[in-house]
């Protein structure tokens, strides 16, 4: 079994998005929408302030609202990596997924149908790295399978300091920010 | 005799206490025939059409064409013209269908659990809150069923064999509105049917006696061959409470089930184990809003006071106050749990409720549904009908707001302040929710024009001379 997780290094990422327009290019993302972003955050009181710069995304989740609440089963668990994928042929576009969603990571494509990142499924399918990662400049990105110890992944959860989003939500979020 | 009385003589304790004679109330008024109350129910089909009517008539059906241009638009289009974009992807479609499926509450809950209490002032008001209710589930059923974005997909969420590898996710809260919604729409119609059958065979008698050979056919024809024999009667009353034994449940489960829409997400302000009860009190008080709404006008138009008397609108403002007062209480205690749950995000949403960017509808929302029914506390208000009129108006529109208050506030503010956003709604959701008034009033309208607005033989049962007494009080 694998186990794909994110990790991103805030104290690298320069919020440059072009994470975001990678994404846009490879998945033909349509225009107004996107499938991740970059958000900041300051944290601290002045004068020990400090700014996390994040590119944020779906987040895998290990335990997803969005999974448990599709009447049709079109958002599943895909088998590969436990990634959190979306069946455009069955989705009716009810929305339930996108007000579950606690990240706000799903939109409603164009043509009705729940859209969201897939952690490039395709690519890592012939074992590439999701296209924001790929083309990440300053290499803050990191994509591999948390169940193998030697992956780089885990070696950089293993070393440092790191946090998900929303752990108190309870869904088990799959992408880890370093801090 | 002596022996009798002496088996039945009251306890020595009541001769001592000396209780107060209550006198039971009078629900047909100035002591009318059984003939008086057919020829007044069935004239009001049997009549002219009143030149009133047609006017609402075609009022009504120019509103209603707004919901059907706006889902015209939205189908031709894409759901991308109603104003939802992320965070707020459910806003007045499903604030709508939750606010017409809290309507049809009163209905069944009339017919139903009222039946089985043996409230007997629930017969002049039961046929009419009956329709109201498969009304308001009509109008209700289009909301779900647009709001999807892809309505030709819609069919996906019942569990019919098919080669699309369909399997329906029965976690899915929405999987069991389907079940809930469409269980309750049946059974609704099936009692409000089984109740109006001999009705149908004394419209389809009263006719054929004037000649009219195609209104008889036609009544007679859904009136299944009534002859009311002893055997019909009594196949008709085990229906009757067979029927109100089913639906008494899916008064309480479908609004519950609806509540499950958000009970079971993790969105603060939605995550919560109250809103069940206090969903089904809510419909239970936008039930009854309505059902005065329409039949105080009715009442006064159709001179119907001898059979909707002060003591129904008293007991209609009565059931009133106590849900508005629960609903009341579940707000206060939607607070209360926030600050007792120490959760950061659950206390901010309410919070913001009442202090945010929204704090417009909350507001409008505690006046009309808390303040609003504490006014039926005063005997004057209750006696006063258009006052009460006014008031049901107040709950109606009280009752829209708490639902846009509940999925819209929670929604635009949710966990992360970063995708934060304030929701508007276009003009073709305006459009298309203003348009199912035009909708349900259209089917309202051919109701009380086609079909007995009151179970004759229901008002016929609690006559003074249907009382095997006849107003003597002896065992």
């Amino acid at each position: 079994m694998s186990r794909y997780i994110m990790v991103i290094d805030t104290k690298r990422c320069v919020g440059c998005m072009d994470c975001v327009v990678a994404c846009k290019t490879e998945n033909h993302v349509p225009e107004g929408f996107t499938r991740d972003w970059i958000t900041e955050t300051v944290h601290g009181r002045f004068p020990t302030t400090n700014l996390e710069i994040r590119t944020e995304r779906c987040n895998h989740c290990a335990n997803p609202p969005c999974v448990h609440c599709c009447p049709t089963g079109a958002s599943h668990v895909h088998a590969r990596g436990g990634v959190v994928l979306v069946t455009p042929e069955k989705c009716i576009g009810c929305k339930a997924c996108l007000a579950a969603c606690p990240y706000d990571a799903r939109f409603v494509h164009p043509k009705g149908y729940a859209d969201k990142c897939t952690f490039c499924i395709h690519r890592v399918e012939n074992g590439l790295d999701p296209a924001c990662v790929s083309v990440c400049p300053t290499r803050c990105m990191h994509f591999g399978d948390a169940d193998d110890p030697q992956s780089g992944v885990s070696r950089l959860l293993a070393a440092r300091p790191h946090h998900p989003l929303l752990p108190e939500a309870g869904t088990q979020p799959r992408i880890y920010y370093l801090t | 005799m002596g022996h009798l009385d002496e088996t039945f003589a009251a306890p020595a304790i009541l001769q001592e206490v000396k209780p107060a004679v209550l006198p039971r109330a009078v629900l047909v008024q100035n002591n009318r025939s059984f003939g008086w109350i057919t020829d007044k129910v069935c004239s009001l089909i049997e009549g002219k059409t009143p030149a009133w009517w047609w006017v609402c008539f075609g009022v009504a059906c120019f509103v209603a064409s707004f919901t059907v241009a706006g889902i015209t638009y939205l189908v031709s289009t894409g759901v991308g013209v109603w104003g939802h974009a992320n965070p707020v992807n459910w806003a007045w479609d499903i604030v709508n269908f939750v606010f017409w499926i809290g309507i049809g509450h009163a209905g069944t809950l009339i017919s139903a659990i009222l039946c089985l209490l043996r409230q007997k002032w629930r017969t002049s008001i039961n046929r009419a809150a009956e329709a109201m209710t498969i009304f308001a589930v009509v109008c209700a059923g289009i909301f779900p069923v647009f709001h999807v974005g892809r309505v030709w997909f819609a069919w996906y969420l019942f569990p019919i064999p098919n080669s699309n590898v369909i399997w329906q996710n029965f976690r899915s809260p929405l999987e069991w509105d389907v079940f809930a919604v469409s269980t309750y729409g049946t059974v609704s119609v099936l009692f409000w049917y089984v109740g109006l059958i001999p009705d149908l065979a004394v419209l389809r008698d009263r006719f054929y006696g004037a000649g009219n050979k195609l209104r008889s056919f036609l009544y007679g024809l859904f009136a299944l061959g009534w002859r009311g024999s002893n055997r019909h009667w009594s196949n008709y009353e085990m229906a009757y409470l067979i029927l109100a034994g089913i639906s008494t449940p899916l008064v309480l489960s479908v609004h519950t089930i609806v509540s499950f829409d958000f009970a079971v997400s993790l969105l603060p302000g939605w995550h919560t184990t109250i809103f069940p009860p206090y969903f089904v009190a809510g419909a239970i008080f936008s039930g009854f809003g309505m059902v005065m709404t329409l039949m105080l006008p009715l009442r006064a138009i159709y001179h119907l006071e001898d059979l909707i008397t002060q003591y129904h609108i008293d007991c209609m403002c009565k059931i009133t106050l106590a849900t508005g007062t629960i609903v009341g209480y579940a707000y206060a205690m939607e607070f209360f749990i926030a600050w007792y749950g120490a959760n950061p995000n659950e206390g901010f949403a309410f919070i913001n409720r009442a202090f945010g960017h929204y704090a417009w509808a909350y507001w409008i929302m505690i006046t009309c549904n808390v303040i609003t029914p504490q006014f039926f506390w005063f005997r004057k208000v209750r006696e006063n009908t258009t006052l009460v009129w006014v008031l049901s108006i107040f709950v109606n529109v009280g009752m829209w707001f708490e639902r846009f208050v509940i999925i819209v506030t929670s929604l635009a503010r949710d966990f992360l302040p970063s995708s934060w956003g304030y929701y508007s709604p276009s003009i073709v959701e305006i459009f298309t929710f203003f348009g199912t008034f035009g909708v349900f009033s259209v089917l309202f309208l051919l109701f009380i024009r086609f079909l007995p607005i009151m179970p004759m033989a229901e008002l016929k049962a609690v006559t003074a001379q249907a009382d095997p007494h006849a107003g003597h009080d002896h065992h």
